[in-house]
């Protein structure tokens, strides 16, 4: 057994399943992937300001492909450890096959750098050509800019990966916390099966995209992260398993008909009937509710505990993560949602500023509160870091999370002056795209400094999470 | 929770109990708040609509058909009342006349959704549809939102019914109120969505 092997010789085993181990090589992964795309982030916001720096080496186009691929490859990374390390807990048995949840993690990991390299040395249009992209085209369409033979074997990762959870879950007890995160985890690999379709009507290309890039992150994902929430609220307060469940059902009921029925939001200038302004406007105006929701759940979870749980960061991982989900995905998405609005702001800096803050505060957040809970125990460290080492591992949450909150605030200072300029006036007075850009600089440096403030504050984290330090 | 249910089993002190608490679970009064927050939006935006399109809407709206209308009124608001008296008959144990008003309830219910589909190839017939105007998309979609709650609460009659018969709820009656407060909501949505798109 893998996991026993990594177990070995550790005298602070708190592992309920030694095959939840497996999840260490993902969340690690995960981490140097993140580190990657806050590099590529960096380079990208100083090529707003400075356009020429790097640009020969690294375009500004490939950067931004490499800064939101990784993002999304580190996420999947991270949900994946975390349903190898949730699930076999959950369902109180071994996983199914830890040997296999190891060649798949070397699998996508091979995949996931191969392709990374393969935007950073070739043109992309060569790549295209190498990975014979002629006989099926998918490439070309942002955040699945990904080769079709990646896509494929991103397909026969995620097959592997919900067989082997299944298989466990099979075996094992059925919650309602297993049920809602591979609902989830389904769902997200039955939509990313529309990356393979590639229409070659403008429209509905957009319109199937957003089948993906919506219904992942207003729908499915939105599962995972409950189950996810949900699984730590239990082990961090010890309040009853009966009315936490409870409230992940509602929770998720209500994301799930605000969020599909939301995919109206995209369809507005979609060439699609004029319904969707309505439905679209109304629905997604409601998206912030099962956030708000999730927010009152944390928040009266943890004041209704039963025990102090000595994982204190990964308490503070799971609020953080709740409240900034509401202010990003909910708050910050509600401002620009509604079609009248939309029809100004649509693509400008203020969709930035909300793509920030909700990937951060929703996905990246909620990927960091599960490596918090298990990797003290993965690693046999015990319930939770050193105290010292948590100080630091707040201190890294603190310094991102603050830094979050500078980014998405200029963006949206960024944004709302070039809605004023580029947009709203209806003569010739309104100015150009690029002249409006100029006009911007400020904000864009402002928020070049707090991703500084970003990168030193992960810096922090990754200086606890290697801590070589044994709790006392 | 339990400990006012089994309280309200003793007759002296049901008034005291029922006037006391919120009925039902907690969890399906945060639902009930969100879906009424839907509706708010769809019967704000449709009154601005409105005031800001008053000769169509009068046009349209006379187009309606208003005993249908009617009619569905008539039907949602008996089967709130027999929901009621379910509810009153199951406090107080008596679970064949529960199931019975239950029924009744659940065959309104069906009147309704029988008469909606009626008025709604009523409209097609007369060659209005969804993008007819700013006023059928806005009643189309108001009313076949409330539709789908019509069948959903239907479910939940259906399936507090089934639990009823298997004398489900001799201990623990805070389910049968949760499914009967979210029935009350769809007649409630009704009351206000017919007056606003119908008549007024």
């Amino acid at each position: 057994m893998i996991g026993h092997q990594m177990m070995k010789g550790n005298a602070m085993n708190t592992l309920k399943y030694q095959s939840q181990a497996v999840a260490k090589p993902y969340f690690i992964f995960a981490l140097v992937l993140f580190v990657g795309q806050i590099l590529f982030g960096l380079l990208m916001g100083l090529q707003y300001v400075m356009g020429d720096f790097l640009a020969s080496a690294i375009p500004f186009n490939v950067a931004r492909m490499v800064h939101t691929n990784l993002l999304i490859v580190w996420l999947l990374f991270g949900f994946m450890g975390a349903a190898y390390y949730l699930v076999p807990e959950e369902a109180e048995t071994e996983l199914y096959s830890p040997k296999l949840a190891i060649t798949l993690f070397w699998v996508f990991a091979a995949a996931g750098v191969l392709t990374i390299l393969g935007y950073l040395l070739v043109p992309y249009s060569t790549l295209a050509d190498i990975t014979l992209n002629h006989l099926w085209p998918t490439m070309g369409r942002e955040f699945l800019e990904q080769p079709t033979i990646t896509k494929i074997g991103i397909v026969i990762v995620a097959l592997g990966f919900l067989f082997n959870l299944g298989m466990t879950i099979l075996k094992g007890r059925k919650t309602a916390i297993n049920m809602v995160l591979m609902t989830g985890l389904i769902g997200l690999a039955v939509f990313f099966l529309f990356s393979f379709y590639n229409p070659s009507n403008l429209a509905l290309d957009k319109y199937f995209w957003w089948f993906v890039v919506h219904l992942w992150v207003e729908g499915v994902w939105e599962l995972i992260m409950g189950a996810i929430l949900a699984f730590i609220l239990i082990k961090t307060t010890g309040v009853d398993r009966e009315v936490i469940e409870k409230w992940l059902y509602v929770v998720i009921a209500m994301a799930l008909i605000t969020g599909i029925l939301g995919t109206g939001h995209h369809f507005y200038w979609l060439a699609t009937p004029e319904y969707w302004q309505w439905v679209g406007s109304i629905f997604s105006a409601l998206e912030p509710l099962p956030f708000f929701a999730m927010v009152l759940y944390a928040f009266n979870m943890v004041n209704r505990r039963r025990r102090e749980h000595p994982n204190k960061a990964a308490t503070l991982w799971a609020l953080g993560t709740a409240v900034m989900a509401f202010l990003g995905a909910g708050v910050w998405g509600f401002l620009h949602t509604l079609s009248p609005v939309n029809y100004y702001t649509h693509g400008s800096q203020i969709t930035a500023a909300h793509g920030h803050m909700a990937f951060y505060g929703a996905y990246a957040m909620i990927v960091m509160t599960i490596i918090s809970f298990a990797m003290p125990k993965i690693r046999g460290i015990g319930e939770a870091m050193p105290n010292r080492a948590q100080v630091r591992e707040m201190w890294g949450f603190w310094l991102m999370t603050v830094a979050m909150v500078f980014i998405t605030l200029f963006l949206t200072g960024a944004g709302v002056l070039q809605v004023w300029l580029q947009r709203l006036p209806e003569t010739g007075e309104a100015l150009s795209f690029m002249a409006t850009q100029d006009k911007l600089a400020v904000f864009y440096w402002l928020r070049e400094i707090a991703g500084v403030v970003f990168f030193l504050g992960l810096l922090c984290y990754l200086s606890s999470f290697f801590t070589k330090e044994k709790a006392a | 929770m339990t400990q006012s249910i089994s309280a309200s089993i003793d007759a002296d002190s049901t008034i005291k109990i029922v006037d006391k608490r919120l009925p039902g679970d907690l969890a399906m009064w945060f639902f009930i708040l969100a879906e009424l927050s839907v509706f708010a939006i769809f019967f704000i935006g449709f009154a601005v609509t409105e005031q800001l399109n008053t000769e169509l809407f009068t046009a349209s709206k006379a187009k309606l058909h208003p005993v249908a209308g009617l009619i569905n009124t008539l039907a949602l608001i008996t089967s709130s009342f027999f929901v009621a008296l379910a509810l009153h008959a199951i406090s107080q144990q008596k679970v064949r006349s529960t199931v019975i008003y239950l029924v009744l309830g659940q065959l309104l219910a069906l009147v309704y959704l029988v008469v909606k589909l009626w008025e709604y190839s009523f409209l097609f017939d007369a060659g209005i549809d969804i993008e007819t105007n700013t006023f059928f998309t806005l009643y189309f979609l108001i009313t076949a939102f409330h539709f789908l709650h019509v069948i959903l609460g239907m479910v939940i009659l259906a399936y507090i019914t089934l639990r009823a018969r298997k004398n489900a709820y001799q201990q623990d009656i805070s389910g049968f109120e949760a499914g009967a407060s979210y029935w009350h909501m769809v007649d409630l949505l009704w009351i206000i969505l017919f007056p606003l798109v119908y008549i007024i």
